[in-house]
C-alpha cells in the first residue's frame, strides 16, 4: 500500500503536528443544564457549510474521568476551533477548557447563560461566536498532505449477529492489519469480551510490558464477571446462536485482525507510537462494585474518538444507525439482508465473503478505499444523516503510567 | 432468505468442529463455504440460522472449537451433523451458559414472581 496514490489526501494541520481529516467546530456544553442551549447553537448550523458537532458532560460533579475527555475532544485533530457553553455555577470550567484549546492553537471562545441573561442571548451569542470562529478557520487553517501511516483507525461492533464473527469483524481485522502494515495506528475495545482468549490475547503482545498490561485489564475484567456471575452475553445472543462467552469473545476479537498488540490504552489516552492497540475503558476494580453493565456503542465510539481515531469502524449484524461527534464513524455488516433493509444507514456490506462471492482481501481492499474517500472529505451515512452521538459519562479510571493530562 | 444460502454453512477455521448455518437448514445435504473440512455435512436436524453444527463426532468433555480454539466443551456426545448449543456445550468460564433456556437463552434461575 506504501506508495499507493489513493492513500495520500489534504488534512488539516494542527499547531502540535497532528492532521485532521475533518475541521470542525465543537460546541462543548459543560453541565446538563446548559445542554439545551448548546444544542440550540449547534442544529442551527445544520446542513449549513459550518461543521459544528455538540458534545458534553451532563454531571454537576468533579469528574475527572469526563474532563479527561472533554480535553481530548479539544485535542482532537478532527477539531478545529471550540465554544464552550457553561450555566455558570457547575464544576467543570469552560473558560479553562477554551484556553486549553487556545494553547492548542485553535480559535476558540467561552460563555456563561447566568451571565449572558438566559437563553435566547446565549443562543444568538453563541451562534455570532460559532461565525467568528468559522470566519477564523477559514482564513488561518492550513492544509496539508495526509498519508494513510498518519491515521488512527478505531473499530467496535454493536447490534452483532452471526455474521459478524463470520464476516463483519474479520473485514475490519484484515484491514487493521493493512493500515499497521502501512504504518499506520489502529484501536479496537470491549475487554469485556477477551473472556476466554488470555492466552491467545497475550500470544499477540508485541513486547514484556504489553503482556503485562494485556493480562492485568483481562484479569480485572474476568475477576468482576465472576463476582457478578454476568458475562457479556445476553439471552438475544443465544437466541441467535451463540453458546458461550468464549465463541463471543472469538468474534469480537476478530475484528482485531492479526498483528502484535502494542499495549493497552485507558480512555482518553492517545496511542504513543503506531501499530496496534486494546483500549481498555473499564473503570478500576473498586468503583465497579458500584455495578458495572457494558458500555453503550456511543459511549465505546466517543472513548476510540478520545484515544485520538481519525475514523471509526462500528461493525454490525442486525443493524445499527449511530454515528458519532468529532469522528466519521464507516459502519460495515456481513448481513445481506441487513444492508439491505438499512441501506440509508450502513455504508459497507462483507456478506460476499459467506459464499466465496469474494474474498476477504478483495472486501478489505474495497473497504480501504471507502476510508480513504471518507479522509478525502467524502461524508458517511451517518454524517449525511446529522448521526452525531457523544456519551461522556461519570466514571472512575485511574490514569495509569501513559496518561499524564 | 436468499438463496445462495439454502442448506448452507459456513467454516471459519479448518481445525473447527463446527460450522455456522447461513440459513435456516433442513435435515439433508448442507454445503460448507469458508474454510471446510469437508464439502458437505449430512444434516440430522433442523438447525436455525447463525446456530452450530457439529461437522464430526464430538465426545462428551472434548473441546467444541471454532476459529480454530476452544469455545466451550461438549457436555454430552455430539454426533457428526447435530445441532451444537446450550443443551450439549458449556462454557469454561460461565457456569451459567448451560442453565439456559435452549430457545430463547434466558436464564432459567431467575424467578418472576
Amino acid at each position: 500500500m506504501s506508495g499507493n496514490p489513493i492513500s495520500a489526501w489534504r488534512g488539516y494541520l494542527r499547531q502540535n503536528g497532528s492532521k485532521g481529516i475533518r475541521n470542525k467546530i465543537l460546541v462543548m456544553y459543560t453541565v446538563e443544564c446548559a445542554s439545551f442551549v448548546a444544542k440550540e447553537i449547534g442544529s442551527s448550523f445544520r446542513n449549513s457549510e459550518i461543521d459544528v458537532d455538540v458534545v458534553g458532560f451532563a454531571g454537576c460533579t468533579d469528574n475527572e474521568y469526563a474532563l479527561r475527555m472533554m480535553i481530548a475532544l479539544l485535542r482532537h485533530p478532527n477539531v478545529g476551533a471550540v465554544l464552550t457553553v457553561g450555566l455558570g455555577c457547575e464544576y467543570l470550567q469552560g473558560r479553562k477548557l477554551a484556553e486549553i484549546a487556545r494553547q492548542e492553537g485553535k480559535p476558540a471562545d467561552w460563555m456563561l447563560i447566568q451571565d449572558r441573561g438566559g437563553t435566547l442571548n446565549t443562543i444568538e451569542a453563541g451562534k455570532d461566536a460559532v461565525r467568528k470562529l468559522h470566519d477564523q478557520l477559514q482564513r488561518e487553517t492550513v492544509m496539508t498532505e495526509m498519508n494513510i501511516h498518519e491515521l488512527i483507525v478505531g473499530a467496535e461492533c454493536g447490534g452483532s449477529d452471526y455474521t459478524s464473527g463470520l464476516s463483519g469483524n474479520v473485514v475490519v481485522g484484515r484491514l487493521f492489519d493493512k493500515l499497521v502494515e502501512a504504518g499506520g495506528t489502529a484501536i479496537f475495545e470491549e475487554i469485556v469480551e477477551a473472556i476466554g482468549l488470555k492466552e491467545i490475547m497475550l500470544g499477540r503482545a508485541a513486547n514484556e510490558s504489553a503482556r503485562a498490561d494485556l493480562g492485568a485489564a483481562y484479569d480485572k475484567m474476568l475477576d468482576y464477571c465472576k463476582s457478578v456471575r454476568q458475562y457479556s452475553v445476553s439471552p438475544g445472543n443465544f437466541a441467535g446462536g451463540l453458546t458461550t462467552i468464549e465463541e463471543k469473545s472469538m468474534g469480537a476479537f476478530a475484528k482485531s485482525g492479526t498483528k502484535p498488540i502494542e499495549g493497552v490504552l485507558r480512555v482518553s489516552q492517545t496511542p504513543p507510537n503506531p501499530g496496534l492497540w486494546l483500549l481498555d475503558s473499564t473503570p478500576d476494580p473498586y468503583f465497579m462494585g458500584f455495578g458495572y453493565t457494558n458500555p453503550n456503542d456511543s459511549e465505546g465510539l466517543m472513548d476510540l474518538v478520545c484515544s485520538g481515531c481519525h475514523l471509526l469502524f462500528l461493525v454490525t449484524g442486525r443493524g445499527t444507525v449511530v454515528g458519532s461527534a468529532v469522528s466519521p464513524v464507516i459502519k460495515v455488516t456481513g448481513n445481506e439482508n441487513t444492508f439491505r433493509r438499512m441501506s440509508g444507514d450502513l455504508d459497507f456490506c462483507s456478506g460476499a465473503a459467506l459464499t466465496g462471492e469474494k474474498t476477504m482481501d478483495e472486501l478489505a481492499a474495497e473497504l480501504l478505499g471507502l476510508v480513504v474517500q471518507a479522509c478525502q472529505g467524502q461524508l458517511t451515512k451517518a454524517e449525511l444523516l446529522n448521526h452525531k452521538e457523544y456519551f461522556i459519562p461519570y466514571k472512575y479510571q485511574s490514569t495509569g503510567k501513559n496518561c499524564e493530562v | 432468505m436468499n438463496d445462495k444460502f439454502h442448506q448452507a454453512s459456513f467454516q471459519i477455521h479448518p481445525d473447527d468442529n463446527v460450522c455456522v448455518s447461513l440459513s435456516d437448514l433442513e435435515p439433508g445435504s448442507v454445503s460448507v463455504h469458508g474454510s471446510p473440512q469437508n464439502a458437505r455435512i449430512e444434516l440430522l436436524q433442523q438447525v436455525k440460522q447463525g446456530h452450530k453444527m457439529a461437522n464430526r463426532r464430538i465426545t462428551e468433555g472434548e473441546p467444541v472449537i471454532k476459529y480454530g480454539v476452544a469455545i466451550g466443551i461438549a457436555t454430552r456426545d455430539i454426533a457428526a451433523g447435530e445441532w451444537v448449543h446450550l443443551h450439549n456445550c458449556k462454557s469454561a468460564y460461565d457456569m451459567r451458559s448451560s442453565t439456559l433456556d435452549v430457545d430463547s437463552g434466558a436464564p432459567t434461575d431467575v424467578e418472576y414472581r
